[in-house]
């Protein structure tokens, strides 16, 4: 209590250290398990790596690899374009997807638990081996096939068909929204977390913005409108950025697959690696194109 | 009055098809599984079998049981997925809660450093990270060949206590998320008792934050006991589920001393799959409603 300003300067460093400490485990991890591979991996990707049983050899060949892996390699760049090309296709899906389901799941009806309990189920059963052995495997293409064929649920394929032509959309969306609900299954699959994070989300919006909506005579349209979409638009930002990131890291995404069979099927580390680079270089230009765009459409409560 | 009451119930009925339709389309991968594992080679060829079969049998599990090496396997699966989402589970608590308590100059770079970690695709750290452990030198502390810890529990272990195995970014997001959450207020009146920050961190924050770690560990567990892509590099020939379940099938034949049909393969297959993620649906039957109560309270908000 001698000198009150030493004390305060002295908590100060205090908390810092503290601070320090308690991240050290990261801090550690990620120097050594991350940051120091990362960096090995730019110079693997400008190498000819031998691997010998002690030790490996390194040397030096410049932009040979990405040169082949760009201009050489007959398969990469067109695997390339299509996965982005996917990718743009299949992540508005799943947003529009996982919000939906977010607000049915946030009403309330009987059997919600349940249903919470199968939405989320996807979480746990996305099993790189089970995707990978479901997507060449007879009974599933059978059985699944056949139901496909008849209906997604209780609306026949034909009949969806029919509905939208009525309702005169262009042709694009048309198109659009017929391959996508033949994708449904796999929409479905990709979105429980971002299920799990708009959920939480809606139950963070406090219940008086909407009742004092309803006093001021706002209809239910009104209110998703002003209420809850500006107050979720951060979390939109969140599940874009992750869906594209779990987009781009799937095991199932054919890019991967290629650049793995790559790396430890013979056809040279370098090469795999120069591919994955490039790869990654893409994907950080698309997120960051992405979050620039949409992190100005956010809107903050506070 | 009445209209009103007329469009609830519309709205209802119309909500209660949407949702079944949705959980029919999660849960048909696992229906498919259920209705092979119980058919023989001849309901394949029967054209009236669809989902129920007419020779109902037992074979296939017994036949799964012995070529995965189940009660081996699954024990295995089980011991190193706890052991490994514990450690992650301790590491990402410290560290997140220094993320949400401490400022501390650098923090939020260091922050940033974690949601880095979660945007670069495995593929780029996975051979160096593969060749630092095949000749583990302790970053240059032991002599050139240095150690193999390929085959071994180690590498996942260091990653998950530095907080930089799977998914980790996502952990220490999410915990930091909720610490910041909890009233400042608990932790000074622990301070004016007299507590340490060690102390108040064990005593007060943890017991307070357990809807959070539930959801961390379950995440943490599910992960590592689907993962493939690190354990099937990192132990080639490992006897987890994920490994025994990819070739049981295959061995089986071997065993047999026949080649098997694509179909028979594939009801093997599929109740193998079935066998594997038993354990976790059961797990998450028994979690559920834990699991869904905490989502709602932990509030994994961005």
């Amino acid at each position: 209590m001698k000198n009150p300003k030493k004390l305060r300067l002295s908590l100060r460093r205090r908390e810092e250290l503290l601070g320090y400490l308690f991240t050290l485990p990261f801090t550690v991890g990620f120097v050594l398990m991350f940051l120091y591979p990362f960096i090995q991996s730019i110079i693997f990707s400008l190498s000819h790596l031998e691997i010998s049983a002690t030790g490996y050899n390194l040397l030096s060949v410049g932009l040979k690899n990405y040169h082949q892996a760009l201009f050489i390699n007959a398969d990469y760049p067109r695997h390339l374009f299509e996965t982005v090309v996917a990718m743009v296709r299949d992540v508005p899906l799943i947003l529009i997807f996982s919000f939906f389901a977010a607000i049915l799941l946030n009403q309330k009806f009987r059997g919600r638990l349940l249903a919470r309990v199968i939405f989320f189920l996807p979480v746990i059963l996305g099993a790189d081996i089970i995707l990978q052995m479901e997507s060449a495997d007879y009974m599933t293409a059978l059985l699944d096939g056949t139901v496909d064929q008849q209906m997604l649920g209780f609306v026949s394929r034909g009949e969806l068909r029919e509905l939208l032509m009525h309702l005169k959309l262009p042709d694009v969306l048309l198109l659009y929204i017929i391959q996508g609900s033949e994708r449904l299954a796999e929409i479905i699959r990709a979105s429980g977390i971002q299920i799990l994070i708009f959920l939480a989300g809606l139950q963070s919006i406090p219940d008086s913005l909407y009742e004092v909506a309803e006093i001021e005579g706002a209809t239910g349209w009104e209110k998703f409108w002003k209420i809850t979409l500006p107050l979720l638009s951060p979390l939109i930002l969140t599940c874009v950025i992750y869906s594209i990131v779990d987009f781009f890291t799937s095991p199932t995404n054919p890019l991967v697959a290629f650049i793995d069979s790559h790396a430890f099927g013979g056809a040279g580390y370098g090469v795999s690696m120069a591919m994955s680079w490039v790869y990654f270089l893409l994907v950080a230009v698309v997120l960051g194109v992405v979050g620039a765009i949409l992190s100005r459409r956010v809107f903050y409560m506070d | 009055m009445n209209t009103r009451r007329l469009q609830r119930l519309t709205w209802s009925l119309i909500r209660g098809m949407i949702v079944i339709s949705i959980c029919f389309v999660i849960l048909r991968p696992v229906l498919t599984k259920l209705a092979s594992s119980f058919m023989t080679e001849w309901d394949i060829w029967d054209q009236t079998v669809r989902w129920v079969p007419r020779s109902f049998s037992l074979e296939n599990y017994r036949a799964m049981f012995e070529f995965m090496r189940y009660p081996q396997a699954a024990l295995n699966s089980l011991l190193f997925s706890f052991t490994i989402a514990t450690a992650q589970l301790v590491s990402c608590t410290i560290v997140g809660y220094g993320f949400a308590r401490f400022r501390f100059r650098g923090s939020s770079f260091l922050f940033g450093l974690v949601i880095f970690t979660l945007l670069v695709p495995p593929q780029i750290i996975v051979l160096p990270l593969y060749l630092n452990f095949r000749f583990f030198t302790i970053w240059g502390l032991l002599p050139e060949p240095g150690l193999d810890l390929i085959g071994t529990f180690w590498p996942f272990v260091l990653m998950a206590l530095s907080a930089t195995g799977l998914k980790n970014g996502l952990f220490i997001y999410i915990l930091r998320q909720f610490f910041k959450n909890m009233p400042k207020s608990l932790e000074e009146a622990a301070y004016i008792d007299g507590a340490g920050s060690f102390k108040t961190f064990l005593t007060v924050m943890l017991p307070g934050a357990i809807p959070a770690l539930v959801i961390v560990f379950l995440f943490a567990f599910v992960w590592q006991w689907n993962d493939y892509f690190f354990t099937s590099i990192f132990m080639r020939n490992g006897t987890m589920l994920a490994h025994t379940l990819d070739i049981a099938a295959e061995s089986y034949a071997h065993a047999m001393g026949t080649t098997l049909t694509g179909q028979y393969i594939s009801l093997l297959n599929n109740t193998g799959m079935l066998m594997f993620i038993a354990p976790l649906l059961l797990l998450y039957a028994v979690m559920q409603r834990y699991f869904v109560e905490s989502v709602e309270r932990t509030g994994i908000i961005g």
